[in-house]
């Protein structure tokens, strides 16, 4: 029988039963939320139960979320505050404080976007991960100046999975007059995020990732944040992001939100129980196999390990003949010249990045595909390794 | 399920290679073979080794074995290329290009294409280690760099490198060889040269 087993749930994620539902309920539900008669109430009243939501989920109020069209767009958004140069913008950052720092191991949508920004003036410093891909709040305090305006480090690294200080890192952020963002896309739904706790100003999240529909994201914007938008036109979310709401996208994202909150808990520790043991089945039955990232302070469902002798992509094929389906972090699955940057930027050596493959599993993952994903990874690597220039001299 | 259409990008005959690669070298120590070449590295993401076979007296190639470390279309790419190298003559087989090899295998992602270089420049250098071993240095075609870019210091075999690895406009070509960054005098040349190498490599 075919098998079809997904561990790619850091790319995204299946839509939950529930949330299917939600969206096939609000299929009719056409009206535009901004329009004051019948039709266009109940998609507001929609949009608002759903900020509703979203907001208690991440201990907000509902006023300061809004919604995005990703991810990525929320994150764009935030960053690019530092940059208007329009005294007249509604942006009311102190003029003076245009620097942003980051990390060397944010997502493409921040790294692209700080490159873009030093195009266009502003100062952006990089912080460095160490090996295990964390950031350090005293090297953080080494590179603020009274010019850092946004400082911007990711909850959880969608490619190892380490999870950061977050609370920290705020609070060193605000000791210098800095606002702070987190894109927390991998770790909302995963670990318990209260951005009150926390005391941020900014934070990502995302919906594909937590079994909602792809296209609709969320940003928390602190009360009384200076901000401008980047989308402008109407005066959708009150005037912080232009165009009409995306309200199936939105009503997924209400209920993936609704159903992590009931299923987050029991589900870490059932993945927990599988990482452990996926692991221990690597380590025990695959020669020269070394884990990235933190063995702690990691994202549960993710488990990120290279091969010696063998190439990620050809590991990820021959897995995917086998109804395996995980990621890369090789060159040659990217498209690009380069393997993944984030192992790199932990001083992963090339050879070993090249090598590497990102298993993540998610709510639908049972124990029996773990263990059959154990015994098609035994024979893959030793496939691969047999026909390798560089394991041959190591059987 | 009818996945098979959108799961793979390569073609079934390069699937096949893939999943079944032929005449991997498997014991090195007892395969005499007559010549013996490596090419890449593996910080690039990509090693191959070709040892060949050769029966002297009538200048053909008797078996052809390898090993990679490298991602699914270099082992299609040498796979396929293992197979149609025995049989062939030495001259022949010398002269064999990525594309012949992408081209047996029904065509290559052009992203790919980069990545199945190795095959044939690994068959190459196994050809040269048998002429060295047999005295023929003199059939060893020494592929001189020619200096495009006097500034920068950049050959045409750079240039062709970039192109196999993705280059298509000049700018990109800049970007990944700094070429004519400096007085600017080589740009209509690396043009020439650009749109040459696009053409030998990447022309259906």
């Amino acid at each position: 029988m075919a098998r079809h087993i997904y561990m790619d749930n850091n790319a995204t994620t299946p839509l939950h039963p529930e949330v299917k539902k939600a969206i096939k309920g609000a299929l009719d539900m056409f009206g535009n939320p901004s329009s004051l008669h019948e039709f266009g109430r109940e998609a507001r009243a929609a949009v608002e139960r759903a900020r509703e939501r979203v907001a208690s989920f991440i201990g907000a109020s509902p006023d300061e979320i809004i919604f995005t069209g990703s991810g990525s767009e929320a994150n764009n958004t935030v960053l690019s505050l530092a940059a208007c140069p329009a005294t007249s913008c509604l942006n009311l950052l102190d003029k003076k404080k245009t620097g942003i720092i980051t990390t060397t191991i944010e997502h493409p949508c921040v790294l692209e976007t700080s490159k873009c920004l030093t195009d266009r003036g502003v100062d952006v410093t990089y912080l460095k991960a160490d090996c295990l891909g964390k950031v350090s709040v005293e090297e953080l305090e080494n590179v603020l100046t009274e010019k850092t305006g946004i400082v911007s480090i990711m909850m959880a690294n969608n490619e190892i999975g380490t999870t950061q200080d977050i609370k920290l890192l705020a609070k060193m952020a605000h000791k210098h007059g800095a606002l702070f963002h987190t894109d927390a896309v991998q770790a909302v739904g995963k670990i318990p995020v209260d951005v009150k706790d926390l005391d941020i100003d900014f934070l990502t999240l995302s919906a594909h990732k937590i079994y909602g529909p792809k296209g609709i994201g969320a940003l928390y914007i602190k009360k009384d944040i200076p901000f401008c938008p980047l989308i402008r036109g109407g005066h959708q979310e009150r005037g912080r992001r232009a165009g009409t709401e995306n309200t199936l996208g939105i009503v997924g994202l209400e209920k993936a939100v609704e159903m992590r909150a009931k299923e987050m808990n029991a589900e870490e520790t059932r993945l927990l129980q599988f990482k452990n043991k996926l692991k221990k089945g690597i380590e025990d039955n695959i020669k020269d196999a070394r884990f990235n990232g933190h063995p702690h302070d990691c994202l549960t469902g993710t488990t990120n390990v290279s091969f010696d002798g063998a190439e990620g992509e050809a590991i990820l094929l021959y897995l995917d003949q086998k109804g395996v389906a995980v990621s890369t972090g090789s060159a040659c699955a990217s498209g690009s010249l380069d393997p993944s940057h984030v192992l790199l930027a932990t001083g992963t050596p090339a050879e070993r990045a090249h090598g590497s493959i990102r298993i993540s599993m998610g709510r639908e993952n049972t124990e029996k595909e773990v263990d059959y994903v154990l015994t098609t990874l035994i024979d893959v690597i030793k496939k691969v390794r047999s026909m390798s220039t560089a394991y041959g001299d190591k059987k | 399920m009818a996945k098979e259409e959108f799961s793979w990008v390569y073609t079934g005959i390069a699937k096949d290679h893939f999943t079944n690669p032929r005449n991997i070298l498997g014991d090195e120590a007892s395969f005499k073979d007559n010549g013996k070449g490596t090419v890449g590295n593996m910080k690039c993401g990509d090693q191959m080794l070709v040892a060949i076979k050769v029966d002297k007296s009538k200048g053909t190639i008797t078996d052809c074995k390898w090993k990679t470390y490298g991602c699914a279309s270099a082992i299609a790419s040498t796979s396929i290329m293992s197979e149609m190298v025995i049989g062939m003559t030495i001259e022949k087989a010398y002269h064999l290009s990525p594309k012949d090899v992408a081209a047996a295998l029904g065509g290559l992602p052009e992203h790919k294409i980069h990545c199945s270089v190795l095959g044939d420049k690994a068959l190459r250098a196994a050809i040269d280690d048998y002429y060295k071993r047999n005295g023929m240095e003199d059939k060893i075609v020494k592929e001189k760099a020619r200096l495009v870019c006097q500034c920068m210091n950049v050959t045409d075999h750079e240039i062709e490198h970039a192109v196999l690895e993705g280059a298509r406009t000049l700018y990109e070509l800049q970007e990944r060889t700094k070429l004519g960054t400096v007085c600017g005098q080589c740009k209509p040349e690396a043009t020439r040269l650009l749109q040459l190498y696009i053409k030998k490599h990447f022309s259906k």
